[in-house]
């Protein structure tokens, strides 16, 4: 049976960026159960990230290129930046409702041909680097605009990411901003098991990057630390986001299986129950 | 050709200033006349393609035309996928500069020969390729694509010795033709080019006919160029330093097949990993055939072949 697409955005006031997560949450069950497909939990666990950066954050005055830019490095969350850019007017009402239908803009990963999606994205370990580019244009342009990356920590295990961290510090990139989600997993297990992450915050500390370490469920620290950054001097800024990959729905959080699983429909109707009596 | 291109590279900054130079810390010297005149719009990323592409694109998105500069093979095969996920994806205005395709670091050995760039970067639908054979070509091809909206990625000799009766000619989908001989067409890209024309000049000592093509671009590609020049032959030789499949050869086998022509064709190329053979450029061409003795010495064999 297809699941009724609730209409949120009636009901949303962006200024509430809990409620905003609540929404991306929902749509993300929704969604992601209606087409029958996974990375759920990469999904939940960037909701309040996204609703951070969406709900206040982004100067997004119309698609001008003085806008900040967005790269979601870990492309195969999104859903829930379609469910953002749908609940906070970028995208028409029902626009999610062709995530992964034939001949649809929006598949798992994103794509720039897409209204509020600066790049395609999906390639883990290529965000960075263009990011990197779109913050140097803004220099070169004098321009106040500001570059959001939300990379996944398995994301780490790319070299590439490495090159651009080094970049970024050399030429003092402070108009960047990497959020990591760190949820301690990654497509076939625990990041500690794969390729251990260590400390990342020192790592990062030791290339040259200012680091803040918050909760990444904690919309209102996001943005008071966001609020708080230089953007014109000094080192690009890293905000290390602890988070709970799945978080939202208690049978997902911090397991393996929900990075690639479909949910069943006994499963779904257990997700949309736990989602709506957390937002009541 | 190489300093010949980052002179002209210069003068295009001059009259655009959205162009910018990213290098991988390759070009010691060479690119001097454009950092000294430009420092704002230079930069040395360092040992790094894939993070260079990566800048590029980001670069390219916000309305700079971007240069990225390295050494043929590491301009290609490294950042591979970052130039397909950006520039291609994205149709955006990068340049990728390769200098020295094929065999022009001969010493420098096998790591440093790039044998396969025409076919990796003529796979990606949008993305031009551009193998000038001369000094002169080369400088008017940076002049003719300075408004190209997608990505470019142009093969930049060392040497660029001009190929006589090319003239500096460059049109994108275009074959450039030396000669009007019947006998043979001899189908030439990049540098190797001068040693295509020098083996029509030694053929027709011998009495043979040849006309020299110089193909500069693929995507586009001068297929109806080729097509009329191969209908009007019945021997063809391709030359390319490249590996046999997927670059020259492989475009004017493509355009026989498809046009249904009855010409033959010997592709002229390197058809085995040249391992363990370091050595000077022209030593390495000479010996996969692809010097104008041996060229000359091939068509020759073909047309003997041919009327015994």
């Amino acid at each position: 049976m297809r699941p009724r697409h609730l209409r949120l955005e009636a009901v949303i006031d962006i200024d509430s960026t809990t409620t905003l997560a609540d929404g991306i949450r929902r749509t993300v069950i929704e969604q992601s159960k209606r087409a029958n497909v996974g990375h759920i939990g990469s999904a939940l666990s960037i909701a309040d990230i996204l609703a951070a950066l969406y709900g206040g954050v982004l100067e997004l005055p119309a698609a001008g290129p003085r806008r900040d830019r967005l790269v979601l490095s870990k492309g195969h969350a999104s859903l829930a930046l379609y469910a953002a850019l749908e609940l906070t007017g970028r995208l028409p009402s029902g626009t999610t409702g062709t995530y992964c239908t034939d001949g649809t803009l929006l598949g798992v990963h994103p794509e720039r041909d897409l209204d509020g999606v600066d790049f395609c994205t999906g390639s883990l370990g290529h965000g960075l680097p263009i990011a990197v580019g779109a913050a140097l244009a803004a220099r070169l342009d004098a321009s106040p605009r500001r570059v959001f990356v939300v990379m996944s920590d398995a994301e780490l295990n790319e070299g590439s990411v490495w090159e651009a961290v080094m970049f970024a510090a050399h030429h003092r990139l402070a108009n960047l901003v990497v959020i990591l989600d760190l949820n301690g997993q990654q497509a076939m297990g625990y990041t500690e098991d794969v390729l251990d992450l260590g400390a990342p915050a020192q790592r990062w500390e030791a290339f040259g990057w200012e680091v803040h370490e918050l909760d990444g469920h904690d919309t209102s620290a996001m943005r008071a630390t966001i609020r708080d950054l230089d953007f014109a001097n000094g080192a690009p800024h890293l905000i290390i986001a602890h988070t709970t990959f799945g978080k939202g729905v208690s049978f997902m959080q911090n397991v393996i299986d929900w990075h690639y699983l479909p949910m069943t429909d006994e499963q779904y109707g257990q997700a949309l129950s736990e989602l709506r009596d957390a937002a009541v | 050709m190489r300093d010949d291109f980052v002179a002209e590279l210069a003068e295009l900054a001059a009259a655009d200033e959205r162009v910018v130079l990213l290098t991988g810390d390759l070009g010691y010297l060479v690119l001097d006349v454009f950092s000294n005149r430009f420092p704002e719009r230079f930069f040395n990323v360092g040992v790094a393609e894939q993070n260079m592409v990566g800048i590029a694109t980001g670069l390219a998105e916000a309305g700079y035309v971007p240069f990225v500069y390295s050494i043929a093979t590491f301009a290609t095969m490294r950042p591979y996928e970052f130039v397909r996920n950006g520039p291609v994806l994205h149709n955006l205005p990068v340049r990728i500069v390769g200098v020295g395709g094929g065999f022009d670091y001969g010493h420098n050995g096998i790591t440093h020969f790039a044998l396969e760039d025409y076919a990796l970067m003529r796979a990606q639908p949008g993305l031009t390729v551009v193998a000038p054979a001369d000094s002169a070509q080369a400088r008017a091809a940076v002049q003719a694509t300075r408004e190209l909206e997608g990505p470019i990625y142009f093969r930049i000799a060392k040497q660029g010795t001009p190929v006589p009766g090319l003239n500096g000619r460059f049109a994108p989908g275009r074959a450039e033709l030396i000669g009007d001989g019947a006998d043979v067409a001899l189908i030439a890209i990049g540098s190797v080019a001068g040693e295509a024309q020098r083996a029509a000049e030694m053929l027709a000592e011998e009495g043979v006919g040849a006309t020299v093509a110089v193909v500069s671009t693929f995507n586009p590609s001068p297929v109806e160029d080729l097509a009329e020049l191969l209908g009007g032959v019945t021997l063809a030789i391709s030359v390319e330093t490249h590996y046999l499949n997927g670059g020259l050869g492989s475009l004017v086998a493509e355009t026989i097949a498809e046009r249904g022509l009855g010409c033959r064709l010997i592709r002229a190329g390197v058809d085995a990993t040249p391992r363990g053979l370091a050595g000077s450029q022209r030593f390495l061409e000479d010996r996969f055939g692809l010097s104008a003795q041996r060229l000359a010495a091939t068509v020759q064999a073909a047309l003997d072949t041919a009327t015994a």
